[in-house]
């Protein structure tokens, strides 16, 4: 004595946040099940187990009805198969996009090959996010990151459009797919008190200024590659390093500027060169794709590390900063004012995300 | 040459990878019309290809118009082997041949294969020149309409009622045909598919020329159904009602179409040729009708009481199969035959005469609800069953040689209609005659099905005695013999439908009969069955619910004769089993009417299966019910007295909670009420005892059950035990909930717009444990409980809301199997003023109440005058709802955006732009607040899927669950093609699963049909400037009525 079949069909189809949450999180049938009883909605509603069950069977075969038309958005408002009302396909796609943080900083800037798709039962271990969540994230970053690999145009947008997600979730991605393309080292011991919002917010100042596409926004992979010319151009600013006398004329520019403001002055003033020769020995190196990979480990060892060991506060790290941009400005021997602009403001910024414990 | 049908084919998109190769397709698409077919060029290497196709011409007649789809089929080129098939596309061309409905097909449909389900979708544009046909002798009948519809269309009035109309067609199933044996399943599949389409055409152009005989101009209430034999072929029947309607506006030939297709509204003009009007033709001749076949035997009747007339199953061989001897098997065939040959040439030259009898004959209905006034009187639900043993096609054109012809309507089977049509002549007559007992002249809200397993087969009609009223009809339709007194003295709306149409000197059954709660004036029954709505004057009190009687019964395995034998022998005991169910369910939620009581008995190979839904409701105008009283056998027994004790404690308790939610408070009988004059001394004690009861049952509810002529259950042995406790384990749905089967749920007139229709399939397998007829009971009744549990939890967020129209399906599948597939829909309404009553304040109810009123037809036949002045004085007040206004363009989504544009939108995240058209589907024949502007037509589809990989597609649950969202899919693209935005009276005829999961395979068949309408919301404001007009006139009709 069984049911041997039972199926529900709407014709608006009907589909639970609740249950959809549970099913995108990875969870099997009867674990839904459980969750769902523990979370009271039986009592609610006078039903029995049975009840749970079967409604509960019937959405996950929605979903997985779904899942095809979630993998390009775009045809979910076209299809014919399911009516869903408009604002419910935005939250299917939008909630089928969205990923956890903690998984995510496990492949930020890894392959997306097969290779890391055969570790993620190891990540999932340690995130303690389900195997099938990890693989839907998977196969959603891979799925954007070729889709928009080919596209002209500017990536966040390409990225809305092709996948219809909100703007945050949108910037998120592109953040994935470029962290992806370039590589960058994110699983490194030093780095792994950053989080996935810190390196998102950092790729966006990359993306916005140090890509092909900020000078020129109609060439293919714009957003997704650094700006070959200016990274070579990034080797001038040595001469800050290189030149003694400039070395010596920034610093005390800076100095002069920083004195009285701040409690960590001394430390400031004897750590400027080492702070400098940091920085711009990271600029210099960039045309190497090897160096580029390494730019967060490099900016964490080289500056922001000597940083904390001397307990600067986030202000301190502002002022610094500020001034350290601003004074090269005032030297005259330094031609190079709009490539220094370009790659502080970046630095800048980046840091300041990056400053915390 | 009657008519040109043009097709155009403009592109394609998300096509399959039909070449792995490339992950692309080499689209093309071929474009048939009966013999005819084009093609257009392949479009290389696409997976949203544009064709753009020229038109595509077909010069047809227009015979051929109305029996065949138009066929789409959509291939991949193959350079070096046979091109791949995608999928198909039929497309019915029916509503393009009349003048009032859609005037051209457009949109985007589903490419659909049997096999492989939806893979992608097509754009196609179709349009027909219609000719002027002066041939008297035409066999078509471009023009009629068709509705699903069971009452009155909304936007149209009805100039006259014709009555019944019937008509089946019978062919070899191409599935039972030796040739499958080395077709593809997707080449019988589409055969199938390709013949029922053909069939249904077929069907429907005739019954088409029936109503043009008797003048008629449409169909309302069109039930069509298939019966799939199985060896012995397919029929394809119908019924419904002939009535010559008017569209409530003349000037209302809608511009909308410009509208809804921007692109093509031009040449729409083009399909307005005057032939196709259905009353200008002659009437035609040379029609072959099938009535005239001898009865076969006469069929004894036995009636059991309560108004309920029931059958005693007949059994008729037409033949032995080949066991019978030679002389045996040709005997009645011949004789049929030559009856078939004489009645034809009879009828050549006198058809109309003949056909006027016909619907004299059976003077039946199958509508279920009416204008205000139609119904006079109901007597009590009249139904016949009958069993029948199929026997394989005697066909002597075909001979031994089975060959494969799709179509040859002439020489195939052309006896074999006689034959089922004798037999449902025989179950009508039967009917007639059950009708006529209850003092009735005609039958309403009449529907008839089948049961089918392997040969043996049950034929069951049902419908509600009635006495109309005759200013409605067709002069010499009704046969209005004595009772004509009756109509002399106007009965009030609220309660006269109650009054007995019997005499009650001579009753037909035993029932207790008291004077009207109501008026007073005239006798009503204690409780009343009817298979209609509830009418919309009629007083309620509280309100309804869905009540349920559920039986499972079982049979010994057997061959032939011997298992109809069986089933016949069983069926009586079923169906009173069913009625005392019913009837103590009734009882016990206090209630005294059942509306859209519907019986169904399903046969399977070890048991029979009956259900039986209706709406309970309470009627002001009846009185109220007695308690259920238990009695013991043995009453000298102490525990047992104890044990009936606390049984009857719990019912009276269960009546008391019952009566407390469907909040049924009958008015008191008032000093009023004793003080009218009573004529009988006799009925005024009678009517005072109950009265000083009803009083009683304020102060102590439970004592009074107890009391008066109560139904009297008696527990003498387990079975009345366990039938005790399956009463009263029937949970009434949670709060916030409701649920009827009738269209709308008596006591609730305030809906809101939600709603959400949904089909439900459950399958249960029975363990081959030995199971007794009570285990079976509890399994079948737990199994339909739990399903309606089911759907509250579901539509939780819906409430409060009604679940209206609950259409429960049974079948046997397989030996072990029970199938129940619901199909309802859920609407919400305002909790705040659910109480109000309608008698009161009829002008303030809900919308959909309101506009029930405002669509009927006003007047229904050209004189008016006296005998209908307080339905319409009724309807007077309500004009200023009907919105006259100016304009509006609420059709925007109707236009199918082009492909690319979706991505073209940048900033529109918020699919605005969205090419789907959103159409609502609801089994009722209205959605609350929208009114239905216009009616496109019927749909009435039929699909096949199979699969030969179950497992893969998530078994048996996965398979059906993606059939019907595909078949939904298919009928929304269909009606958003004709330009319509909603389906209304949508329905799931057959949904027949049949599964092999060790093969991994399974095979589901299903049939749906509906209306299609363009509708808008009530509080828009009309779409065109014509449309005011309808409105106006709409109002003025209103006033002239007055």
């Amino acid at each position: 004595m069984a049911v041997e079949l039972d199926v529900f069909v709407g014709n608006t189809t009907i589909m639970d946040e609740e249950v959809y949450q549970l099913w995108l999180d990875g969870y099997t049938v009867n674990d839904a099940v459980k969750v769902r009883m523990e979370g009271g909605v039986l009592d609610e509603c006078e039903a029995s187990a049975d009840v749970l069950l079967s409604d509960t069977m019937d959405q996950y075969r929605t979903f997985q009805m779904c899942e095809r038309l979630l993998h390009s958005p775009a045809k979910l408002a076209n299809q014919l198969l399911f009516q869903i009302p408009p604002h419910r396909q935005t939250v299917l796609i939008e909630r089928y996009y969205a990923f956890d943080d903690a998984f995510v900083r496990e492949v930020l800037g890894k392959k997306l090959s097969k290779g890391t798709k055969k570790d993620l039962d190891d990540i999932s271990a340690k995130t303690g996010v389900t195997l099938k969540s990890c693989r839907r994230q998977f196969d959603n970053f891979k799925r954007v990151f070729k889709v928009v690999e080919e596209l002209k145009g500017p990536l966040v947008e390409n990225i809305r459009q092709h996948f219809l997600l909100s703007d945050k979730l949108a910037r998120d991605y592109a953040a994935i797919v470029f962290f992806t393309n370039n590589r960058f080292e994110t699983g490194k011991r030093k780095l792994q008190y950053l989080t996935f919002q810190d390196f998102a917010f950092c790729a966006g100042q990359l993306i916005n200024n140090w890509t092909v596409g900020a000078v020129d926004n109609m060439v293919e992979d714009m957003d997704v590659d650094l700006d070959k010319e200016f990274l070579q151009e990034l080797k001038e600013l040595k001469i800050l390093i290189t030149d003694k006398d400039l070395l010596d004329q920034h610093k005390s520019l800076v100095c002069t500027a920083l004195r009285g403001k701040t409690k960590a002055f001394n430390e400031m003033e004897a750590n400027f060169k080492n702070l400098s020769r940091g920085l711009v020995n990271i600029a210099a190196k960039l045309t190497n794709t090897k160096d580029v990979r390494d730019f967060f480990i490099d900016l964490v060892e080289k500056f922001i590390e000597p940083c904390r060991s001397d307990r600067w506060t986030a202000a301190d790290m502002k002022l610094y900063l500020t001034h350290y941009t601003n004074s090269a400005h005032i030297l005259d021997t330094f031609k190079h004012q709009v490539v220094w602009d370009r790659y502080m403001g970046v630095i800048k910024s980046c840091i300041f995300k990056m400053y915390h414990d | 040459m009657p008519g040109k049908l043009k097709a155009k084919i403009v592109a394609g998109r998300h096509l399959p990878v039909m070449d792995r190769a490339s992950d692309l397709t080499d689209a093309f698409v071929e474009v048939k019309f009966g013999n005819t077919t084009f093609k257009t060029d392949v479009c290389h290497k696409s997976l949203n290809p544009q064709w753009n196709s020229e038109w595509f011409k077909f010069e047809v007649d227009d015979e051929d118009l109305q029996d065949e789809p138009l066929q789409i089929t959509v291939l991949d080129h193959d350079t070096y082997s046979a091109n791949d098939a995608i999928g198909k596309v039929y497309i019915d061309i029916d509503p393009l041949l009349c003048t009032e409905a859609a005037s051209v097909i457009s949109g985007w449909f589903p490419i659909y294969d049997t096999i492989h389900g939806i893979r992608g979708e097509i754009n196609v544009l179709v349009k027909v020149e219609l000719f002027n046909d002066l041939n008297r002798f035409r066999q078509s009948s471009c023009g009629v309409k068709f509705f699903c519809t069971t009452s009155i269309p909304r936007c149209y009035r009805a100039a006259m009622v014709h009555g019944f109309v019937e008509e089946l067609v019978v062919n070899e199933d191409p599935e039972y045909q030796w040739i499958d044996r080395i077709r593809t399943p997707r080449a019988s599949n589409e055969a199938r598919q390709r013949l029922i389409s053909l069939m249904s055409g077929e069907l429907q152009r005739k019954i088409g020329l029936k109503v043009l005989e008797m003048g008629g101009n449409a169909v309302v209430g069109y039930l069509q159904c298939f019966d799939l034999e199985g060896e012995s072929g397919l029929v394809v029947r119908a019924i419904g009602t002939a009535c010559t309607l008017d569209k409530v506006s003349s000037g209302s030939a809608p511009n909308t179409n410009t509208h809804v297709h921007p692109n093509t509204a031009p040449a729409s003009n083009a399909c307005n040729s005057p032939s196709k009007d259905g009353k200008e033709s002659p009437l035609a001749h040379g029609c072959r009708s099938t009535h005239n076949s001898p009865v076969h035997s006469v069929c004894s009747s036995q009636r059991l009481s309560q108004n309920f007339s029931v059958s005693v199953p007949t059994l008729i061989f037409t033949g032995m199969g080949s066991g019978g001897s030679a002389g045996k098997e040709a005997g009645p065939l011949k004789t049929l035959l030559r009856q078939h040959t004489q009645t034809a040439l009879e009828q050549r030259g006198a058809s109309s005469s003949g056909l006027l009898l016909n619907a004299r004959e059976f003077p039946f209905f199958t509508l279920t609800s009416f204008p205000p006034g139609f119904l006079v009187h109901v007597g009590g639900v009249v139904s016949a069953r009958s069993v029948k043993l199929l026997d394989r096609i005697h066909n002597p054109a075909l001979g031994n040689t089975r060959s494969y012809k799709l179509l040859d309507w002439n020489s195939v089977t052309a006896d074999e209609p006689e034959t089922r049509d004798a037999w449902w002549e025989e179950i009508r007559q039967e009917i007639k005659s059950h009708a006529k007992a209850l003092g009735c002249h005609a039958v309403v809200g009449y529907s008839e099905s089948t049961s089918i397993c392997e040969e043996v087969c049950i034929l069951s009609a049902s419908g509600t005695a009635a006495i109309l009223n005759p200013r409605y009809m067709r002069e010499g339709c009704l046969d209005i013999g004595s009772t004509d007194h009756r109509f002399e003295d106007p009965s009030p709306p609220s309660c006269g439908f109650c009054h007995i149409p019997y005499d009650e000197l001579n009753m037909p059954f035993p029932a207790q009969l008291t004077y009207c709660y109501h008026c007073r004036r005239q006798k009503v029954p204690d409780v009343l069955f009817t298979t209609i709505d509830l009418p919309s004057e009629a007083a309620v009190t509280g309100k309804g619910c869905l009540i349920q009687a559920r039986l499972c019964r079982l049979k010994k395995k057997a061959q032939g004769e011997v298992n109809a034998t069986a089933i016949s022998n069983l069926l009586p005991f079923m169906e009173y089993e069913l009625h005392t169910q019913l009837m103590n369910k009734l009882k016990l939620r206090n209630m005294n009417a059942l509306f859209g009581l519907h019986i169904q008995i399903s046969v399977g190979e070890n048991m029979l299966l009956g259900l039986a839904s209706a709406t309970g409701v309470y009627l002001t105008a009846l009185p109220a019910p007695g308690g259920i009283q238990i009695a013991g056998k043995t009453p000298g027994d102490l525990s047992n007295e104890h044990h009936i004790l606390t049984i009857q404690k719990r019912i009276n308790d269960t009546i008391a909670k019952n009566k407390e939610l469907y909040q049924i408070n009958p008015p008191e009988l008032t000093e009023e009420g004793l003080g009218s004059p009573i004529p009988e001394p006799r009925q005024r004690s009678r009517l005072f005892r109950s009265h000083s009861e009803s009083s009683d049952e304020l102060s102590e509810l439970d004592l009074s059950h107890g009391k008066k002529d109560a139904f009297v259950l008696e527990i003498d042995d387990t079975d009345a035990v366990e039938d005790i406790h399956s009463l009263l384990t029937d949970a009434p749905p949670p709060t916030g909930f409701y649920s009827c089967n009738t269209e709308i749920m008596p006591g609730i007139y305030n809906w809101t717009s939600g709603i959400q229709m949904f089909t439900s399939v459950r399958v249960f397998r029975l363990s081959n444990a030995n199971l007794t007829n009570q285990g079976l009971n509890k399994i079948f009744t737990d199994l339909c409980e739990n399903l309606l549990k089911s759907f509250y939890f579901k539509l939780r967020s819906m409430i409060p809301c009604c679940l209206c129209h609950l259409n429960f399906t049974v079948a046997v599948p397989e030996e072990e199997l029970i199938q129940v597939a619901v199909t309802a829909v859920a609407m919400t309404f305002d909790k705040d003023q659910a109480q109000e009553k309608p008698a009161e304040k009829p002008i303030n109810k809900g919308s959909s109440e309101n506009e029930e009123q405002l669509q009927f037809p006003l007047e229904l036949c050209a004189d008016v005058s006296s005998a209908n002045t307080q339905p319409s004085s009724k309807v007077s007040g309500v004009p200023e709802s009907t919105n006259v206004s100016s304009r509006v363009s609420s059709l925007e989504r109707c236009s199918p955006l082009p492909e690319g544009r979706s991505r073209s939108l940048r900033s529109s995240r918020s699919f605005g732009g969205s090419s789907v058209t959103v159409v609502k589907m609801t089994p009722l024949s209205f959605l609350p607040g929208i009114r239905i502007i216009k009616y496109l037509g019927i749909i009435n589809m039929f699909f096949i899927r199979e699969t030969t990989s179950l497992r893969e597609e998530g078994g048996v649950s996965g398979f059906l669950h993606s059939f019907i969202a595909e078949v939904f899919a298919m009928v929304r693209a269909h009606v958003a093609a004709l330009g319509g935005n909603a389906v209304v009276s949508y329905s799931m005829k057959e949904c027949v699963l049949m599964e092999n999961p060790n093969k991994n395979q399974a095979q589901c068949l299903i049939n749906v049909s509906g209306d299609a309408v363009i509708c808008v919301r009530e509080t828009d404001q009309e779409p065109t400037a014509s449309m005011t007009n309808i409105g106006q006139t709409c109002c003025s009709a209103n006033d002239g009525a007055t």
